[in-house]
């Protein structure tokens, strides 16, 4: 196909021809971007927790008035759970992960250190490893005579005094391996807030943070610090995935029957709270998705409605063609040709625009480089997207009789 | 004139129905689009107190020890600990000062049949209320002596009331919070500030507390905190925290009238640091911050990057709608060279052809923005069913709906300028020769 012809045409319709282009540019540049993000949140989405997320659920609860003997109260409340048919593991946990709150610790790795050399969240309660599912790829889960109740370790940690404080922490492999590159952690030693020291006993595949994802979403560690109701602990069950509302039901009544002064503040099950985490990001994905799909249709559209106009414009002109011996393939071609130039300068342009709108939402969103291979993959889809649009116009013009050229309008 | 040009332009509408409705769906997409999503921005960066923002100051200052410190880059803390809270407090440097903090409380219903549940609470001193200009709709709030004396009342919201007396005048009841009675002294009136500027920490946009208690009363009864707590040193945290704790948890507010008492109250604040580090309570070198509403609130970000992403997206799509509409319009209007050319050759001026088409890009636009207004509902509509934090405030006020109007309008006659002034280039002759 000989293009020269289709340039000389176009350079009569500069304006227009200009116009098309700047809206493929745009739409180029934009989708490109949006979906880009939409790849970045589903990606987020997909983050694992390292725990046994289908089989939990959750109750948190609150006693109305103060409890002087809330620790003795856990273990009547978790030993009364453990007798619900269908219940694997139960434990009490001052936080999940995805569940927002939660504390974190500055990690130094030498006492009197002063700036941190990570910043983890702190996972403690009694029973967590079996219940959570956590999988332990070296050392050994705490001994029962390990743990100190919260209680206690909050006055040794006011007084100073290093033993009424726990010795051993747990932490996860990712974390281990940024402390001690090529090492193994157990036996090693981190210091938490005035360098008060714990030893290594253990390291997990994997535990994600309860929240602060941003600062190493796999930097947690556990202690074993054993907690009741009255410090925000939450009771979790361990069962199979069928059996998640059944057994909510059955102890949310157990616990209710053996202190009924007490409220039900949260009742739910893990899946409920990981969806919760991240319904921003479905929701934004969601809007991303639909905005992609609004300016492709508005571009197509356009391309349909400015491609029916030239074909109206140039009526006579394609019946003298016709009648000067252009087959009907000619005339198609020469609609398709004349989109797919149109398509590539806009292309061309609109990759330019889509780099340079990366870089201001890397400079503003902390977003990372957009990758090579959404320039082909957005060039291709957009050429696809201007042939489709301009085959009913070119269809049209291809039908215009010959004989046009002998009628005078 | 106008009418006549209203009629020609409703007629060349109505003769290509399709591209008509494809250049009014597309502004009212675009419009509807971004007055969505500029509502929400609008409403989520508002103030939260016009007219009393200005004056109000939120005081930091640095008591951390010096682990994590970095000279000139750290900020300083974002809330304050008991002891320095209640130093700021008592030096009473600003026109009105309060200490607060959140919590929660079990009310114990007794004048109804309802189950007991958890209240949040904001534990707080006797200029809360004046400071933020709060409304009663009974009663009045505590006493400087109340706050003394850590004596047994409460404040409560109008929802609460509704709740447990069924919107009746409550003051003087009792409420059962724990195990503890207080007396209701005074219901709140219908108050909301958004954003939920005073502490950022519990939420960006909630609702308000439904109960209002003395600081001092929620510490000695030994009611949970509930909130962020920043601890050095071997400050331990957790739901109660003792005053001598190295943990920061409370908030503090101060009226500051003018800017001399600004500037007054900063040095204060410098001078109170190197009091404390003389006495050797700081390590730190002095490092405040004083910053009024807006400015913290800027300061905390608290309009989503989600919601200014998503603005940025729609202004991208307008623009897209726009071009989009420019095109087409500049199709239409040269597809029309031949009559524009016998209305010039029958001694229209170039002005009345420029005004006449304006006049048909302005229906399309005027079209366009009635539809986006639709759209621009049910897109806040959508928005108000999602799981966000701000998703109730999403509505247009009207202001918002007259911009959206302008915008429209405003948009399509820029869409329409450009095909305009290109068609009115028409050369009457040439146009009236080749047919």
């Amino acid at each position: 196909m000989d293009i020269l012809p289709i340039l000389s045409t176009l350079r009569r319709h500069k304006l227009t021809a200009w116009l098309l282009i700047l809206e493929i540019a745009l739409t180029c540049a934009i989708v490109c971007n949006a979906v880009f993000l939409i790849g970045q949140r589903l990606q987020r989405m997909d983050m694992p927790s390292g725990i046994a997320e289908h089989e939990l659920v959750q109750i948190q609860m609150a006693y109305i008035g103060n409890r002087p003997d809330a620790n003795a109260r856990a273990q009547t409340d978790l030993a009364a759970l453990r007798q619900i048919p269908g219940v694997q593991q139960v434990a009490l946990s001052i936080s999940l992960p995805f569940s927002m709150g939660g504390p974190n610790s500055d990690v130094m790795l030498a006492p009197q250190q002063q700036l941190r050399t990570v910043s983890a969240s702190n996972y403690f309660g009694q029973n967590l490893v079996p219940t959570l599912g956590l999988k332990l790829v070296a050392g050994r889960n705490f001994r029962p005579e390990e743990y100190i109740d919260l209680d206690t370790a909050t006055a040794a940690l006011q007084s100073g005094d290093p033993k009424g404080l726990p010795q051993t922490v747990i932490i996860t492999k990712l974390m281990a391996d940024r402390l001690w590159p090529g090492q193994s952690a157990l036996g090693k030693t981190i210091y938490i807030g005035k360098s008060i020291p714990f030893r290594v006993i253990g390291v997990l595949a994997r535990l994600t943070r309860s929240g602060g994802l941003y600062e190493g979403a796999d930097n947690s560690m556990m202690m074993p610090i054993s907690i009741n109701l009255t410090s925000g602990g939450s009771y979790l069950i361990r069962c199979a995935p069928q059996d998640r509302a059944k057994v909510l039901k059955a102890a949310v009544a157990t616990l209710k029957k053996i202190d009924p002064r007490r409220v039900v503040l949260q009742r739910r099950n893990y899946d409920d709270l990981r969806r919760a985490y991240f319904a921003s990001d479905r929701a934004m994905a969601g809007i991303l998705v639909g905005v992609c799909i609004a300016l492709l249709i508005v571009t197509a559209l356009g391309i349909v409605g400015l491609a029916s106009f030239w074909v109206a414009q140039r009526r006579r002109t394609i019946g003298v063609r016709r009648a000067l011996g252009a087959t009907r393939t000619d005339i198609l071609h020469y609609f398709q040709t004349e989109n797919f130039l149109l398509a590539t300068i806009g292309i061309v342009i609109g990759m330019a625009l889509a780099f340079g709108i990366n870089l201001f939402l890397m400079q503003h969103y902390e977003l990372p480089r957009l990758p090579a291979i959404y320039f082909p993959v957005g060039a291709i889809a957009l050429w696809l997207i201007g042939q489709l649009a301009v085959l009913g116009p070119a269809l049209r013009a291809a039908a215009v009789p010959p004989v046009v050229a002998t009628r005078s309008v | 004139m106008f009418s006549y040009y209203l009629e020609l332009a409703l007629q060349s509408l109505r003769r290509n129905k399709a591209l008509t409705a494809l250049m009014v769906l597309a502004i009212a997409l675009g419009i509807g689009a971004s007055m969505t999503t500029l509502t929400v921005l609008h409403v989520l960066s508002g103030d939260p107190l016009p007219g009393k923002s200005a004056q109000l100051y939120y005081p930091q200052i640095d008591p951390r020890d010096l682990s994590g410190y970095s000279p000139g880059k750290s900020e300083p803390e974002g809330q304050v600990g008991w002891i320095d809270g209640m130093n700021l407090l008592h030096a009473k440097r600003g026109d009105h000062q309060a200490l607060m903090t959140s919590g929660k409380v079990a009310v114990q219903p007794t004048q109804s049949s309802l189950d007991p549940f958890y209240e949040s609470a904001r534990y707080t001193t006797t200029d809360f209320f004046p400071i933020f200009g709060v409304p009663f709709l009974y009663g009045d709030g505590w006493s400087a002596t109340d706050d003394d004396n850590s004596a047994r009342v409460v404040v409560i919201s109008s929802q609460l009331n509704d709740k447990l007396f069924g919107s009746k005048d409550s003051t003087g009841q009792m409420l059962q919070l724990g195990d503890t009675l207080f007396r209701i002294i005074g219901v709140l009136g219908d108050w909301h500030p958004t954003p939920f500027f005073y502490d950022l920490d519990s939420t960006d946009y909630g609702e308000n507390e439904g109960v209002y208690m003395p600081l001092t009363t929620s510490q000695d009864v030994g009611y949970d905190h509930e909130g962020n707590v920043d601890c050095w040193g071997n400050g331990g945290g957790g739901k109660r925290i003792s005053r001598t704790d190295s943990c920061a948890w409370l908030q503090f507010w101060v009226q500051l009238d003018s800017p001399n008492q600004v500037a007054a109250y900063k040095s204060f604040l410098v001078h109170y640091s190197q009091e404390q580090k003389a006495l050797g309570r700081f390590q730190r070198p002095p490092n405040v911050q004083l910053r009024n509403v807006m400015q913290w609130l800027d300061y905390n970000m608290v309009v989503p990057d989600d919601v200014r992403l998503q603005t940025w997206l729609a202004l991208g799509f307008l623009l897209v709608c726009l071009v989009n509409t420019v095109g087409l319009m500049l199709a239409k209007f040269l597809r029309r060279a031949n009559e524009l050319g016998v209305r010039r050759a029958l001694g229209a001026s170039k002005r009345a052809l420029f005004a006449q088409l304006l006049v048909e890009s302005g229906v399309v636009g005027l079209a366009g923005g009635l539809g986006g207004l639709l759209l621009a509902m049910l897109g806040l509509w959508l928005v108000r069913r999602q799981p966000a934090s701000y998703a109730a405030l999403a509505h247009l006020d009207p202001a918002m709906l007259l911009m959206t109007f302008l915008l429209a309008v405003g948009a399509s006659l820029l869409a329409g300028l450009l095909p305009a002034w290109r068609a009115c280039q028409v050369t009457p002759a040439l146009q009236l020769k080749s047919n």
